[in-house]
């Protein structure tokens, strides 16, 4: 008690310390000609991609279309996005997740993967949220739609973040039964995070809107906690035409699974609501009484504060080809509170931009490309790496990177061992990392940058941003010198070219998002306080009872690389 | 000499000064502290010249202490005065009304007994008791409850403490109508006729009434204020408005017996004040206009009353002064005529021995504390002014704000008061009528002031037990002009919330054509309803967007964030969407309709969409039967929490908005209301209800059409019927009683009783159900 007086006394003179003078140094000089030719054609080809961009992402949130809409609407049902915006405490923001999910995957339109996903607050905690688009193929799970509900759930481990689901799907698309159901990753997971989350802590409410049956009857019997609607929702293992096939039974849907039997009878449901608002309505006040289980997002410890420069610059800094260079900095500029960066190492392997900064309040260390990676590039990344995990710091990559250095020389300093360093510090940085591809992502690079396979806590890209081996240009290079037949190289350069896309990696879940670089503050800002929520108990320091260093599996601290 | 001369008039300026100040008097005395002295001694040869009684016997002390024997703004006006002239106050008070305003201002206060007036503020015994265990010298009355009860005065006087107020015999003389109008008839006042005898056989006074002629009034001998009081157009309504009458009288005066008068069809209430002295002199502080009544229950009053010719004015003067000492009147009292707007005949009606809730008009003209007129004058001191030196300057009006709903019929509604917002009082600037130096009667008066008389704090409730008045406002200008439009003015301001009230329709009187041509009389309400009642007007797209703004801000995650912190951006970052995707809050409203509307002229609902185009600034579009209406760019915030700053139309509006829960046994019926003050006017949102509730609270009341609920909160006065029984259409079903007004709940078809959820001298809320009726078939 007395400590945290204390310690809230000493944040007050922290935030009433002229911050200006405290680190006036650390102010980014960011000064950029938005009237120059060269700015504005890169402005005009990121506009251009962003619009684009949004024209595809509002196609995406029409779900299946006005019809399908109206069709559901005509039954007296909310449309899914209805349902979200109900579930959702007013006001408040919703930070999507991979709303381009399966675009032109698939021979027919999957719009969002017939599911949305993503983080919100309700009743003022933050949750994860997943609602079936019923009016998207009836709600039916493609592989794609699979593995965007596995990612939310994912997500709500790491964070310890409680799951709502509003549940109205008919189970596995039949056609692509073979990538749904049976591997490790496939529908079956989707029941098994469910125990496992649960066990967690982190609690599980389902809502079942509409149909909920075979594999999809598992949400709702599942979760912790479950709301059904009445003479709309209904759950069972089987259909009545299947009941029939089976065992010759005749029995209509309401009676073999609608809410009155669940919550009369069987028990699979614990509420019966009146219609879909009031479902939600039950649902926020499940939510509401989750007491102690599961995480919150945290509080920033320092007050946000604008950056200095105007986000939408970042479209001219930009633009739209991964080969033309920029510094990092005027990015970072136009990201983190007051523009303030208080860099480390700058003048030493000056490929790599690596510092502290805040966004919106939380501390967050930086790594940025300012080029290609060399060893001590990579060794300096590597030490800042076990700075921000000895200190808790999270993480935030900005990836604008070709890979690490080749050549002879490279080779004979050791680039491989070198950038081996940072690829393990970023491994097992024992702090959440946060990810934002704001140009390309290639080869080595990607791993050291903390790619994918990596487990940031989010990945975000920007629509100009391209993920591939390696980039374009030595991929033709490549091709000459490996095979012969000059056809096969453009056709494999085009297909390379076309799978690099930040479109093609957001519609495959390679990454959470994509994101409008206008958008990347608030939106590493809503990711951060998830992760400083996830900290909030590991934060507590373990200390050694004895003098004698026995290790006790503590590593050996900070490298000086 | 001249010293002493002076003191009565020091004192009653600083009386006025302590309380909301409203007559020059207050600046002058204010000005007389300062160094330019010469103003005291215009004071003091004023005095002196017309004080004269005060000079003829040495002047007796006022009392040290006083109790008060009354509650609301007729208690917390008597305490002020009390209070400025260094009196110790004693309050009583009801079990309900422990923290009412009267009970603070007081220096004592002492319980003596439950809500029921009869059980408390009727409690004559407690309250002696109480006066003289507290040490009271003497007992203000007050309006209504004792103020005119004989036995009281007596008792008072036999057990050594003072009523402030006439003698008991005076009382019993004006208190009966047939003894007042025999000793006013003896006094040359005029009366009405009318059959004021013993006998009250049916057809004896049917005969009478016959003989006077109809339409006829019948009232209670004892009555007063409306009370027992019936009209009967022909010999064929006589006998149940007599029996009415006779029921309403035995309830309320516990005498059953009724006068028959002649009733006038185009009458004026015209009222003289006067106050009499021990030494037998009467003055008349001018007369007053009470004609614009409801329920023949003052609504608007004002002084002088206008359209008098000067000699008209002497002569109801002269015979209200005639009438107060034919009965040896000593107080204040007020001589109630009947003036015939046709042939400008004035009849004396009755004799009020009270201080009227109507006395601050009176004060207002004449810049006299009557309450300390009325402690003067109980101490045994001789009337602080002569009849030529009471002024008369400018006009004054009062409008009544009661929580009533005045488009059902005026009926009481009682609540708590959510909000109450009254605008302040201004003070009457110094006025060339006090630096003449020789007052007059002329009407060369000061510039506007607006006085308010409260008897409650928000958070008061307004109980069914007491008379449901809230406040007074009472406005003073140079004319009538001008005082109807400080009065209008402050009307437009005067906020409140939790209770049905006047304060819309007393808006539209006051700015009604008629009435701004003084063209009053007592059926004025009659008369001009269509006007007085025009159809309510759909809610604007400014108050729309407004209410919606106040809705969406309310539960805005930046609205809750303490200032200079920034919080997570989960909080910071409101309404926030990515990738073109915007966030639209839809907020569903109508107005609310008045009680006994059936669902069918339930006005339709406008969705008003919200969209946050950066924080605190909002789109805002109004989609209403007539087309959409757009406000973008909105800045609006909450700078209170019933207070919306925005700029609509470039217009910078700061609106108070008050939000009321719906009642718990209406939760499913009816949403959340709101209200707003926007434009001079207030407008009641409702915030339907979901579906869903509706259909959960339907589940749990069972209400079929056959329900009979409770238009207002009331006492049940009477349960006519039980289950199982068959009643008709039309049929008394329950009595109901409401600021004493009964009410008779009337089965809407023929059916059989199948359940009664209210027993005889039980409290209900609005909207309860008492009892339930299975229609036949047949009549559905």
């Amino acid at each position: 008690m007395l400590l945290s007086c204390v310690r809230a006394v000493s944040r007050r003179h922290l935030a009433l310390r002229p911050r200006s003078r405290t680190y006036h140094a650390s102010v980014l000089p960011s000064i950029v000609s938005s009237a120059s030719p060269d700015f504005q054609a890169k402005a005009e080809a990121m506009d251009n991609l962003i619009a684009s961009l949004e024209s595809e992402l509002s196609d995406a949130r029409l779900g299946g279309g006005t019809k399908a809409a109206e069709r559901m609407k005509g039954k007296g049902k909310m449309l899914p996005r209805e349902r979200l915006a109900a579930l959702l405490d007013p006001h408040t923001p919703f930070l999507e997740l991979s709303p381009l999910a399966a675009h032109e995957v698939y021979p027919e339109r999957v719009p969002g993967a017939g599911i949305i996903t993503g983080i919100g607050r309700i009743a003022g905690r933050e949750c994860v949220v997943v609602v079936n688009d019923a009016t998207v193929k009836g709600g039916s799970y493609y592989p794609l739609t699979v593995k965007k509900h596995l990612r939310a759930q994912e997500i709500a481990r790491e964070h310890g973040l409680p799951c709502v689901y509003l549940v109205e799907s008919g189970g596995a698309a039949l056609p692509h039964q073979a990538n749904v159901f049976p591997d490790k990753e496939h529908f079956g997971r989707i029941f098994y995070n469910m125990a496992q989350l649960s066990a967690l802590s982190i609690p599980q409410i389902a809502v079942v809107h509409g149909i909920s049956v075979a594999g999809g009857a598992y949400v709702p019997a599942m979760a912790d906690q479950t709301i059904i609607v009445r003479n709309q929702g209904r759950i069972f293992l089987a259909g009545p035409p299947l009941v029939k096939a089976a065992t010759g039974e005749v029995v209509d849907e309401e009676t073999l699974g609608g809410g009155e039997m669940h919550a009369g009878v069987s028990g699979v449901v614990d509420h019966l609501a009146i219609d879909d608002a009031h479902a939600i309505e039950l649902a926020r006040g499940a939510v509401g009484d989750l007491g102690r289980a599961g995480r919150r997002g945290g509080e920033p410890p320092e007050t946000a504060e604008a950056p200095l420069y105007p986000a939408s610059e970042l479209h001219g800094i930009v633009g739209t080809d991964v080969r033309q260079a920029f510094d990092m900095r005027d990015v970072i500029a136009r990201i983190v509170d007051g523009s303030r960066f208080r860099e480390f190492k700058r003048d030493y392997g000056e490929t790599i931009v690596t510092g502290f900064a805040n966004i919106h309040g939380f501390p967050v260390g930086i790594i940025a490309n300012n080029g290609i990676l060399f060893s001590p590039s990579a060794l300096k990344a590597t030490h800042f790496i076990q700075l921000c995990s000895q200190r808790k710091i999270p993480l935030l990559f900005l990836v604008n990177v070709t890979g690490y250095m080749v050549g002879s020389k490279a080779e004979q300093g050791g680039i491989a061992k070198d950038g081996a360093k940072m690829v393990r510090a970023v491994a097992c940085a024992d702090v959440p990392k946060l990810t934002v591809i704001v140009g390309g992502s290639f080869g080595a690079g990607n791993y050291g940058m903390c790619g994918r396979a990596y487990s940031p806590r989010f990945l975000w890209m920007w629509p100009n941003a391209k993920v591939s081996v390696m980039g374009s240009g030595q991929l033709s290079q490549v091709m000459t010198t490996v095979s012969k037949d000059p056809s096969q190289h453009s056709t494999l350069a085009a297909e390379i070219e076309k799978q690099s896309t930040a479109m093609y990696a957001s519609a495959r879940l390679w990454d959470d998002g994509i994101i409008r670089p206008v958008d990347t503050r608030d939106t590493v800002g809503l990711g951060l306080a998830l992760a400083y929520g996830s900290m909030a108990e590991s934060n507590t320091e373990r200390r050694g009872g004895g003098t004698t260093w026995d290790g006790a599996g503590r590593g050996f601290g900070v490298f000086r690389m | 000499m001249r010293r002493a001369a002076t003191r009565p008039l020091r004192a009653l300026s600083a009386s006025i000064a302590q309380h909301r100040p409203f007559f020059p008097i207050t600046a002058a005395i204010t000005h007389s502290l300062q160094p330019h002295g010469n103003l005291v001694d215009r004071l003091a040869t004023r005095s002196l010249a017309t004080a004269t009684n005060a000079l003829s016997s040495s002047r007796k002390p006022l009392f040290d202490k006083i109790l008060i024997a009354n509650r609301g703004e007729i208690a917390c006006r008597v305490i002020r005065t009390a209070k400025s002239l260094g009196m110790k106050t004693v309050a009583v008070y009801s079990e309900v009304d422990a923290d009412s305003l009267h009970v603070s201002m007081a220096d004592e206060a002492y319980c003596i007994g439950p809500a029921p007036s009869s059980e408390s503020y009727l409690r004559m015994d407690k309250i002696i008791d109480i006066a003289r265990k507290s040490g009271a010298q003497a007992v203000h009355p007050g309006y209504g409850f004792l103020s005119e009860n004989a036995r009281f005065a007596q008792a008072l006087a036999d057990a050594g403490i003072v009523f402030i107020g006439p003698s008991a015999a005076s009382i019993i003389s004006m208190g009966s109508k047939s003894e007042s109008k025999d000793i006013m008839t003896a006094a040359g006042v005029p009366c009405v006729p009318g059959y004021h005898g013993p006998n009250q056989a049916d057809s004896h006074l049917l005969e009478s009434a016959s003989a006077i002629g109809f339409p006829v009034l019948i009232k209670a001998v004892m009555g007063g204020g409306g009370k027992g009081m019936r009209i009967a157009h022909s010999a064929q309504e006589f006998p149940d408005a007599l029996i009415s009458a006779r029921r309403e009288a035995s309830k309320a005066f516990g005498d059953e017996r009724v006068l028959v008068e002649k009733y006038i069809v185009r009458p004026r209430h015209v009222e003289v004040q006067v106050f009499g002295d021990a030494f037998g002199d009467v003055v008349s502080l001018w007369e007053r206009d009470c004609s614009v009544q409801r329920r023949h229950q003052k609504i608007i009053e004002e002084a002088p009353a206008p359209g008098l010719s000067e000699e008209l004015r002497e002569d109801l003067g002269r015979k209200a002064v005639a009438a107060a000492k034919a009965v040896n009147y000593l107080g204040a009292g007020t001589v109630e005529f009947i003036l015939d707007n046709d042939t400008q005949e004035f009849f004396f009606m009755e004799m009020n021995t009270r201080l009227q809730v109507e006395h601050p008009v009176t004060e207002m003209i004449t810049g006299l504390d009557l309450v300390e007129w009325q402690l003067e004058v109980a101490s045994g001191n001789p009337l602080p002014l002569l009849q030529s030196a009471i002024p008369l300057r400018g006009h004054a009006f009062e409008a009544r704000i009661y929580a009533e709903n005045p488009r059902n019929n005026f009926l009481p509604d009682a609540g708590v008061l959510l909000h109450l917002s009254a605008p302040p009082p201004l003070p009457a600037s110094p006025s060339p009528w006090f630096t003449s130096g020789q007052p007059s009667a002329e009407r060369d008066s000061g510039g506007a002031s607006l006085r308010i008389e409260e008897g409650f704090r928000a958070g008061a409730h307004i109980g069914v037990y007491y008379d449901p008045l809230i406040a007074k406002l009472v406005a003073h200008g140079r004319d009538r002009a001008d005082a109807l439009r400080v009065l209008r003015s402050a009307l437009e301001k005067y906020e409140v919330v939790g209770v049905s009230t006047n304060v819309e329709f007393l808006k539209t009187l006051a700015g009604n054509e008629h009435f701004v041509n003084a063209e009053v009389e007592t059926g004025f309400i009659p008369k001009h309803f269509e006007e007085l009642f025009p159809p309510i007007a759909p809610p604007n797209p400014q108050t729309l967007a407004q209410a919606a703004l106040f809705v969406a801000l309310r539960d805005h995650p930046l609205q809750n964030l303490r200032k200079g912190t920034s919080g997570s951006p989960w909080t910071s970052l409101a309404s926030r969407r990515f990738g073109g995707d915007i966030y639209e809050r839809v907020v569903t409203l109508h107005p609310d309709t008045a009680p006994g509307t059936d669902d069918a002229n339930t006005p339709p609902s406008v969705n008003i969409h919200i969209r946050e185009a950066t924080p605190g600034r909002f789109d805002v579009s109004v989609h209403t039967s007539d087309g959409v209406v757009n406000f973008a760019g909105v800045s609006a915030e909450l700078t209170g929490p019933t207070t919306l700053s925005a700029t609509l139309d470039s217009q910078k509006l700061r609106t108070t908005i008050v939000a009321q829960a719906p009642s718990a046994t209406a939760s499913g019926q009816n949403g959340e209301r709101l209200h707003i003050f926007h434009d001079g006017r207030k407008t009641t949102l409702v915030r339907p209800a979901p579906a869903w509730l509706t259909t959960l609270a339907g589940k749990v009341q069972g209400a079929g059409k056959g329900g009979i609920r409770a238009p207002m909160p009331s006492l049940v006065v009477d349960v006519r019927v039980k289950v199982g029984e068959k009643v008709e259409k039309g049929q008394a079903v329950v009595v109901l009683e409401s600021m004493k007004t009964e009410t008779v709940l009337r089965a809407d078809g023929s059916g059989v009783v199948r359940g009664v959820g209210c027993k005889k001298g039980e409290m209900v809320e609005e909207g309860k159900e008492l009892v339930d009726i299975q229609f036949d078939d047949a009549d559905n």
